[in-house]
């Protein structure tokens, strides 16, 4: 720390000064430390959001193939009055749901067994098994279940060597509901079992003195408090499903197409961006609804 | 909890943790399959794969370009990340809530939507696509990591520290330097990992926000697609699991956090 004894210079004056001034005027601090990322995010990311909101409202011309800038309702309109779309939307959410509901089933145990159960150094074992898939390349994990849900693939082989006819699961919406719940399961373990963790004992020994046997301490103890975190890790599983494309196109079938799918194709080989932006506020709108009622549910402070 | 419970309880977490590791472990032997068909179980093993890959010029590129891309990003989310959380952390303002719940969007939203508001915004706004599209695409869920490892950094560091070193005649560089680098370094660093680990395989975000460049898992995505040079992919893959990992246990090491979602 010599350098605090030396005073006189005068780079080190104009510093102290600058340092002083600053100190006075938090202000001054603040604003210099949210301008690039305020500038940033409300620029491109809100500016953003808002350039879908308002090109949805937007048409393509259909001789030119360049877009309109006048405000219709059009898009919405084919939207919600088109069979093939409405039944995409609803397939889409409907397996968000699925997905979200199995992952907390698949997770709950295993996060509790983790908190409640397991000797620290097992607990971090298991967490570092848990959090390693997370970070494992998505798109490497769903290639993986394509090889292993294919007619020749590691399933079938064991089916068939403990005798039992082949699964044929390969390319159906049964096969995006099994891949979509391996990929997004850690998200839902880690909210759960951080919630369980924070569960102090003295409660259950409280349930205990009570009366409170088992499933009863279970019921009304443990299951109101990992609330928050079961709801922390449907947001990721609801969500990530939502806005995926990458598991329809590559496990999914002929019948398997999410929104994702069609946003993607009508910005690459039908170039009508207004349109994709119309369907992509439909996830939009969906995660707004879903996120408020979260929040209700105290799933911010789990997260 | 009864013996019973227990054991059930046991037996079913090592049943997910086979069904979250049998899959990778699955697909990280293909990269050593000695025929070119996929099929299970492996008959021939070879390293020949690597080989080829590493001879591979789109594969090359594509890995070359991926790695710019998360670099660039990881240097803009480390800066807007840490500015974030410092103001975040250190003041009240107005605005405060709702700037830490826009900054969390990007990754609470679906891909899609921060995928397809970007390119609205580009087209709209004229910007061709190029690297940076990708970066700035990136880049907007990358800070949030940072931001969230720093923030929880600086919650666990006493403010007097600060205090402390400016009573004792510091300036604020001084004070930086001396003390809160010290203490926010490892952060940063772990942020970066993840930031970099999160930007390396990001598909989604990527196919809206890039033209004719292809990222390492859009290269990997279309020739999964098209059936294309499989065995080159499977030993790409191997790399990419390689190169994820690896900055995630050394992140984790460096914080004993979870990163994304934290013990409190």
């Amino acid at each position: 720390m010599s350098e605090l004894a030396q005073p006189g210079a005068p780079l080190r004056s104009a510093r102290l000064r600058l340092s002083a001034a600053l100190w006075r005027r938090p202000w001054l601090k603040v604003t210099l430390l949210l301008a690039l990322p305020a500038i940033a995010f409300l620029l491109v990311y809100l500016g953003a959001l808002v350039a879908l909101f308002i090109s949805a409202f937007w048409q393509v011309d259909a001789f030119t193939g360049k877009v309109v800038h006048v405000w219709t309702t059009e898009n919405f309109h084919s939207l919600i009055h088109d069979q093939v779309y409405r039944r995409i939307a609803l397939r889409t959410i409907g397996m968000a749901a699925a997905v979200t509901v199995t992952d907390a089933v698949l997770a709950f145990p295993l996060a509790f067994f983790m908190a409640r159960v397991a000797p620290p150094r097992m607990r971090t074992l298991l967490f570092v098994l848990v959090l390693l898939p997370l970070w494992t390349s998505y798109l490497v994990r769903i290639y993986s279940w394509r090889l292993i849900l294919a007619k020749n693939g590691a399933l079938n082989w064991l089916l068939n060597g403990i005798g039992l006819p082949d699964a044929g699961l390969a390319y159906t919406n049964k096969a995006m509901w099994i891949v979509f719940s391996y990929v997004w399961l850690p998200f839902m373990i880690l909210p759960i079992y951080a919630s369980l963790e924070r569960i102090p004992d003295s409660y259950l020994e409280a349930s205990a003195d009570l009366g409170g046997r088992g499933w009863r301490t279970f019921r009304s103890v443990i299951l109101p408090l990992a609330l928050p975190g079961i709801v922390a890790g449907s947001i990721f599983t609801f969500s990530l499903t939502l806005g995926d494309f990458i598991t329809p196109l590559l496990v999914g079938g002929a019948g398997s197409s999410f929104i994702g799918n069609v946003v993607e194709n009508f910005i690459g080989v039908n170039g009508n961006i207004p349109f994709a932006a119309a369907f992509a506020t439909v996830p939009l709108i969906v995660m707004a609804v879903y996120l408020v009622i979260a929040k209700r549910l105290g799933a911010f402070e789990a997260l | 909890m009864r013996g019973g419970g227990r054991i059930a309880l046991g037996v079913w977490t090592v049943g997910v943790i086979a069904f979250l590791w049998l899959p990778i472990l699955i697909i990280l032997t293909y990269a050593f399959n000695g025929s070119v068909l996929q099929t299970w179980p492996i008959e021939s093993w070879t390293l020949h794969w690597f080989h080829a890959a590493w001879n591979d010029r789109e594969a090359r590129s594509s890995l070359w370009l991926s790695v710019k891309v998360a670099l660039l990003a990881t240097a803009v989310a480390l800066v807007l990340g840490t500015a974030a959380s410092f103001a975040i952390h250190r003041f009240r303002f107005f605005g405060r809530e709702s700037f830490s719940f826009v900054l969390l969007l990007p990754l609470a939203l679906p891909g899609i939507i921060t995928g397809m508001a970007l390119n609205s915004f580009f087209y709209f706004g004229g910007l061709g696509f190029s690297i940076w599209t990708i970066v700035i695409g990136h880049a907007t869920f990358c800070v949030v990591v940072v931001y969230n490892n720093v923030l929880a950094r600086l919650r666990r560091t006493s403010p007097s520290l600060v205090e402390a070193s400016m009573d004792l005649g510091a300036d604020g560089w001084q004070t930086f330097r001396l003390v809160i680098w010290p203490v926010l370094s490892t952060a940063l660093v772990a942020g970066g990992l993840l930031a970099f680990a999160l930007s390396f395989d990001e598909v989604i975000v990527t196919t809206f926000t890039a033209g004719a460049q292809q990222t390492l898992p859009i290269y990997i995505l279309s020739n999964i697609q098209r059936g294309q040079q499989l065995p080159i992919v499977n030993a790409v893959v191997f790399v990419v699991v390689a190169l994820t990992v690896i900055p995630v246990i050394v992140s984790q090491r460096l914080t004993q956090d979870s990163g994304l979602l934290r013990r409190r």
